[in-house]
């Protein structure tokens, strides 16, 4: 640190960034995004790290397409005349195959009815059997969910769990309990159960007694099949916030599709063709891209995304029928993993939790893709140079003349803590608190006010907490340009300062998202840090402004949509991508009280104030 | 002379036990609780110990089988070994049936009653019911001393390291750690004098499997061996494709008498199996012996003065003739036994006829038609516990206990044990029955030392009729020394079972029994009255996942963390620290420093 505590050097080395410091902006965001570009060609093949599931394969006994049949055909029909979950059928059937039958009752009123699903207020009950391992003591088990049974859709995977269950009963060779679950109202259900289990209550929800328990979850497995023909297995990784099981659990699955033959697809894509040729490269890049998209959304990919706070390792499967030749029997695959899983000494813990998926049978780690987030992260770069340390640098640099000429040794903060500055920095508060303030407006009111919009205006409550929220967001924008009545500004330093907190507020936001989901870190720094490292007030604001504009994280959540239909190679016009904006508005808002997610929370009181403070700063008088 | 409840029903029992004593049946001073049956003929009866005959010892063995509600079949194997002769005074050279490493042992030591459990799985008592004798998951081991041991503790390390090698156990992993004092949970079973807890160690190792080498030198112990006798049954290849596998050896003096003037020493060998026909029988109930043991009984052992085998016919619903045993029972009994009816179908090894017929006796059990019934029998005390709460730095242990008594209420004591490195926050505690909290009348609690000692708590919580209690205490969780961490860390941590022991009031009206002539196959627990019955329960062993450094790279993790701190902290603290100054460029040269040293020299500041 010579380099800094030497006056002469330090003043050299400013210089030398300063002058250097558009180029450099340029040149770390560009490498970031070409690195991440490149990744799917950096990605490694998978393998499996744990030892207890990787010497010995198993040999599966179990042929339960018929009895999965006959048995899904039973349910179904106890469905149909029971219009909900048929308890005492479902309990009793458990019962007769010799499992420890329980279920638990839960309700929930959603805080505004939920459109996309039709419900409002949500009763219903889980049903679970727990085959309890011969010789252990109930301190471990294994899960199967199967999510029941949103129009009859998922009939076929309570036969399959069903008929697995009959045959795993009559194996001697389980260490861990399994339990079977069958949940209703699918997250929902899947969320009253872990809160039961884990005797937490983490939402509003409201369920009885929890009467039988089998020690810590090691893994789960989440089942969903359209229908009783299977061609393709597809596989979800991505959990609540982002959140990812351990890759073994995914290797394994996949080694079993290598295994039995089955034809499995990730975001809905099979795997790319091996070599580094043209098109193999696209699908790699396009499953990447979803997968980043989806984990960037956080929200789950399915009922396993919600184990995954409770740190147990869990995948959805889900089995479809797209009319192709060959057909599957999921039941051995299942068998087979189970018995893996069965014989995990320890808790899946050896291979990695963060990564990234171009490919079923590739991965990148984030050994590798830290680097691209050092692209953009190094978008710390962008931030260091332009914002962070380097933004003072940047701001003291041409103030140091003016504020104190003799000293050019003062410590970096010296503007800030020097008398007449002091007095100046009162400028900043209106601008931070009417910031702060509209992202909390933006957080709290559009649930809080659904009574009071619903009274005023003829909509529904659903619709009134979105047109609420993108009325918030918008209002929000015309801000700044009250901001400077309540105390005039000062001046050029002033919007330096205020630029500087807003580069800092941006940095440590992207930093600490970086780390914990990746993809939402990622698509933010992507969109936010040009127009942050290009904001200035004065000039042609025009371009800047249509810049700023079009990378509010409200736009890029439609922009998100709008690439993920063109991802999944079903291109959606302006109108219907309209729609599904409106949808995911109100969706994300549901995840957050229905499940605790933190992604509204995060833009409200995160990102939107700090593009608020980034549009005051081009709007500066 | 004290009883194994609560203190405050003390004296109550203590009048009763005196009754017993002076009884001085087989049981010794404990009244029946297991089984009563009336052995009229079979047998020379404990009663008759003559005094006058010294040293006699005698063997008598028992199995006895019964249907579980959920349709597996329990076995439960007794060897009692009576001796005599005071094992503490006198040097006893010769030893006949008593197993000579266990009695020198209690010589040597001190050592005034021994109750030692090993056990795989998990005895389900809301679905198998209470079990004739119930033992914690892994390995249990309680032992009260003689007075006249000075220094317990080692005597204590002492016997758990020579009982770890006579089972081929871990025992020896008991150290001060997991071994605790319990006030009130745990009392003499035998004849004592004084109840001076400081005298009692108790120690659960919840991690212990058990297996084929620890059956081996408990079946050595036999004076038969596995050669002769019920013993035949015990293979280890049989037992060990069970749900449920527990052995025990119990050693304890008892009177010799009536009159209660000698000791004699007694030692049970138990061993309860629970055998799953669902998985093996596709869902057919029917059993044999043949079927659990792949072995029939062909002759009994020379040495026993009683072999008998006990088949539970009890009728569960009203209709009687439901299920049938071949061939024909010797006998059929009728006793009540913790708080039920039960029938039992004997057969006595020793009579003549049984094997006059066929050579062997192969028991089989025949359901006349499938039982379909999902309503089972709910016992009146049973315990649920869990760990609540996610993520590793705190969390919550949550016991349920279930009283499904229809109106009568009762205490129950709770003895809890929790290793240092959970950290419990004893204000946490709340104790819960039906909505209002539940104040315990007596509390003890020890809390843990670090690397010492574990914690302690004990409680005697009055349970309303039909009510669940819930008691929480919450936790955090400590991060070890990473020398600390066993070889699978990721596996979790284990918290051994807690322990309820309660006076559970009978339904069925039990008749003061007779001990004169007290049935052999006797539960080792004092019963009190006809109204209530002794009982006690382990709950769940708890896996516990510690917070847990990625031991796959350490040295990764050191070197960038040597390098994170080197670099910037001790770059940032220089800078802090250091005052600037603005360096004038230097001029004058060579003669200003020449100057500069000689205004030194003279002591005046420089230029």
């Amino acid at each position: 640190m010579g380099l800094l505590s030497d006056p002469q050097c330090r003043r050299a080395l400013g210089r030398l960034l300063l002058r250097l410091n558009t180029p450099l902006c340029v040149l770390s965001y560009l490498s970031g995004l070409a690195w991440f570009l490149l990744l799917p060609l950096l990605a490694p093949r998978t393998y499996l790290s744990e030892n207890a599931m990787g010497s010995t394969m198993v040999g599966e006994g179990s042929d339960l397409g018929p009895r999965a049949l006959a048995l899904a055909r039973d349910f179904g029909e106890h469905r149909r005349r029971e219009g909900g979950i048929p308890v005492s059928w479902l309990s009793h059937t458990m019962f007769q195959l010799g499992l420890e039958v329980h279920s638990q009752p839960f309700a929930r009123t959603l805080p505004f009815p939920d459109e996309a699903h039709e419900r409002y207020l949500v009763r219903g009950t889980n049903v679970f059997g727990v085959l309890r391992a011969p010789r252990a003591a109930s301190t471990e088990a294994l899960l199967l969910l199967v999510p029941c049974c949103e129009g009859g859709k998922n009939e076929q995977a309570v036969g399959l769990l069903l008929a697995l269950a009959g045959y795993c009963r009559g194996q001697i060779y389980w260490a861990k309990d399994l339990i079977f679950l069958v949940t209703e109202h699918d997250l929902l259900g899947t969320q009253a159960w872990l809160e039961g289990y884990h005797g937490v209550n983490l939402t509003a929800m409201q369920s009885g007694p929890f009467p039988g328990r089998a020690g810590a979850i090691q893994a789960a497995l989440a089942l969903e099949l359209s229908s009783d023909v299977l061609t393709s297995v597809d596989v979800a990784v991505e959990g609540l916030d982002g959140q990812l099981p351990n890759l073994d659990l995914l290797n394994l699955f996949q080694s079993f599709c290598h295994k039995n033959g089955l034809l499995c697809t990730l975001q809905g894509k099979l795997p790319p063709p091996e070599g580094p040729s043209g098109p193999g490269y696209a699908q790699s890049l396009r499953t990447l891209g979803l997968m980043v998209l989806g984990q960037a959304g956080g929200a789950p990919g399915g009922p396993h995304g919600l184990f995954l706070r409770f740190r147990i390792e869990a995948l959805t499967l889900r089995g479809i029928n797209s009319f192709r030749q060959h057909k599957f029997d999921l039941g051995a695959t299942l068998e087979g993993m189970f018995r893996k899983l069965n014989n995990l000494l320890e808790r899946l813990h050896q291979s990695y939790f963060l990564y990234l998926l171009p490919s079923l049978a590739r991965f990148v780690s984030i050994g590798s893709y830290a680097p691209a987030r050092g692209g953009l992260l190094y978008l710390v770069p962008p931030i260091l140079i332009s914002g962070g340390a380097g933004a003072a640098l940047y701001l003291w640099d041409p103030l140091y003349p003016i504020s104190d000429p003799k000293s050019p040794c003062t410590p970096i903060l010296t503007p800030f803590l020097s008398p007449q500055a002091r007095g100046g920095l009162l400028y900043l508060v209106p601008p931070i608190l009417i910031s702060g303030g509209a992202g909390a407006a933006l957080y709290l009111l559009p649930v809080r006010g659904q009574a009071v919009a619903t009274q005023h205006f003829p909509v529904g409550e659903a619709e009134a907490v979105v047109l609420a929220l993108i009325g918030i967001y918008v209002a929000g924008m015309a801000l700044p340009h009250s901001t400077h009545r309540a105390l005039s500004g000062g001046g050029q330093r002033g919007w330096m300062t205020l630029k500087l907190l807003a580069l800092l507020a941006l940095a440590l936001l992207l930093t600490c998202l970086a780390l914990l989901n990746f993809s939402l870190g990622f698509l933010l720094g992507v969109t936010l840090v040009p127009p942050a490292a290009a904001v200035r007030p004065g000039g042609n604001r025009l371009p800047l402004a249509l810049l700023l504009v079009l990378t509010t994280p409200g736009l890029s959540l439609f922009m998100a949509v709008l690439l993920e239909r063109e991802l999944l190679e079903a291109p959606a016009g302006l109108g219907e991508a309209w729609q599904r904006f409106l949808g995911a508005l109100g969706q994300g808002l549901l995840q957050e009280h229905l499940h605790g997610a933190h992604l509204s929370p995060l833009l409200c009181l995160g990102a939107y104030p700090c593009w608020l403070l980034l549009w005051n700063v081009l709007f500066w008088k | 002379m004290a009883p194994p409840e609560a203190a405050p029903l003390a004296g109550r029992r203590k009048r009763k036990r005196r009754g017993a004593a002076r009884g001085g049946a087989g049981g010794g001073m404990a009244a029946a609780l297991l089984l009563l049956l009336l052995l009229l003929a079979a047998g020379p009866g404990p009663g008759r110990a003559d005094a006058g005959q010294e040293r006699r010892d005698a063997l008598r063995e028992e199995l006895l089988l019964s249907p579980l509600p959920t349709g597996d079949v329990a076995a439960t194997f007794q060897f009692r070994t009576r001796w005599d002769a005071d094992l503490q005074r006198g040097s006893v050279s010769h030893y006949r049936l008593f197993p000579k490493a266990l009695g020198r042992l209690v010589a040597a030591l001190g050592v005034r009653e021994l109750h030692l459990a090993l056990t795989q799985g998990f005895w389900r008592t809301r679905y198998w019911g209470q079990p004739p004798l119930q033992a914690p998951a892994g390995a249990e081991l309680w032992v009260w001393f003689q007075p006249t041991v000075t220094d317990v503790d080692k005597a204590w390390k002492e016997l758990s390291n020579i009982l770890s090698g006579i089972f081929c156990a871990s025992l020896n992993f008991i150290d001060s750690t997991n071994t605790v004092i319990p006030t009130a949970s745990f009392k003499p079973l035998g004849l004592a004098n004084g109840t001076d807890h400081h005298l009692l160690r108790y120690a659960v190792l919840p991690r212990e499997v058990v297996c084929t080498e620890n059956l081996t030198p408990w079946k050595k112990l036999l004076p038969c061996g596995s050669k002769a006798g019920l013993a035949v049954l015990l293979k280890a290849e049989r037992l060990f494709h069970s749900s449920y596998h527990s052995q025990a050896v119990h050693i304890r003096p008892i009177c010799r008498d009536a009159s209660c003037l000698a000791m004699s020493w007694e030692l049970r060998q138990t061993l309860t199996v629970v055998f799953d026909f669902f998985s093996s029988g596709q869902g057919k109930k029917d059993w044999s012996l043949f079927k659990m043991f792949s072995r029939t009984l062909t002759d009994t052992c020379p040495l026993a003065s009683q072999s008998k085998v006990y088949v539970d016919i009890s009728p569960k619903t009203k209709e009687k003739e439901l299920l049938e045993v071949s061939p024909p029972p010797t006998s059929v009994h009728e006793a009540v036994v913790q708080g039920d009816k039960k029938t039992y179908a004997v057969y006595d090894l020793l009579s003549p006829s049984l094997f006059n017929t066929s050579r062997s006796l192969n028991v089989q059990l025949k359901w006349k038609r499938p039982q379909d019934s999902s309503e089972m029998p709910i016992p009146t005390l049973h315990a649920q516990r869990y760990v609540a709460g996610y993520g590793l730095q705190t969390g919550e242990i949550c016991t349920l206990i279930y009283n499904t008594h229809p109106y009568r209420a009762f205490p129950v004591i709770l003895l809890e044990t929790v290793p240092w490195y959970l950290r419990l926050y004893v204000h946490t505690l709340t104790i819960i029955t039906k909505g209002k909290e539940n104040k315990p009348s007596y509390i003890h609690y020890q809390p843990a030392q670090d690397r010492r000692r574990p914690h302690l708590l004990e409680m005697l919580i009055q349970l309303p009729a039909n009510s669940v209690t819930k008691i929480t205490i919450q936790f955090e969780r400590a991060l070890l020394k990473w020398t600390e961490y066993p070889p699978d860390p990721n596996h979790g941590f284990y918290v051994g079972s807690s322990v309820l022991s309660a006076l559970v009031p009978s339904v069925t009206a039990m008749k003061d029994m007779d001990v004169e002539q007290s049935p052999l196959f006797t539960s080792l627990f004092p019963s009190s009255d006809g109204s209530s019955y002794f009982v006690r329960l382990y709950t769940e062993p708890l896996l516990v996942n510690l917070p847990t450094p990625d031991f796959s790279m350490p040295y990764n993790v050191i070197c960038l963390t040597c390098t994170v701190v080197a670099v910037c902290y001790g770059s940032f603290y220089n800078l802090l620290t250091r005052t600037f100054h603005v360096e004038e460029p230097s001029r004058g040269g060579l003669a200003k420093r020449l100057a500069n040293v000689i205004r030194k020299f003279r002591g005046v500041p420089p230029l």
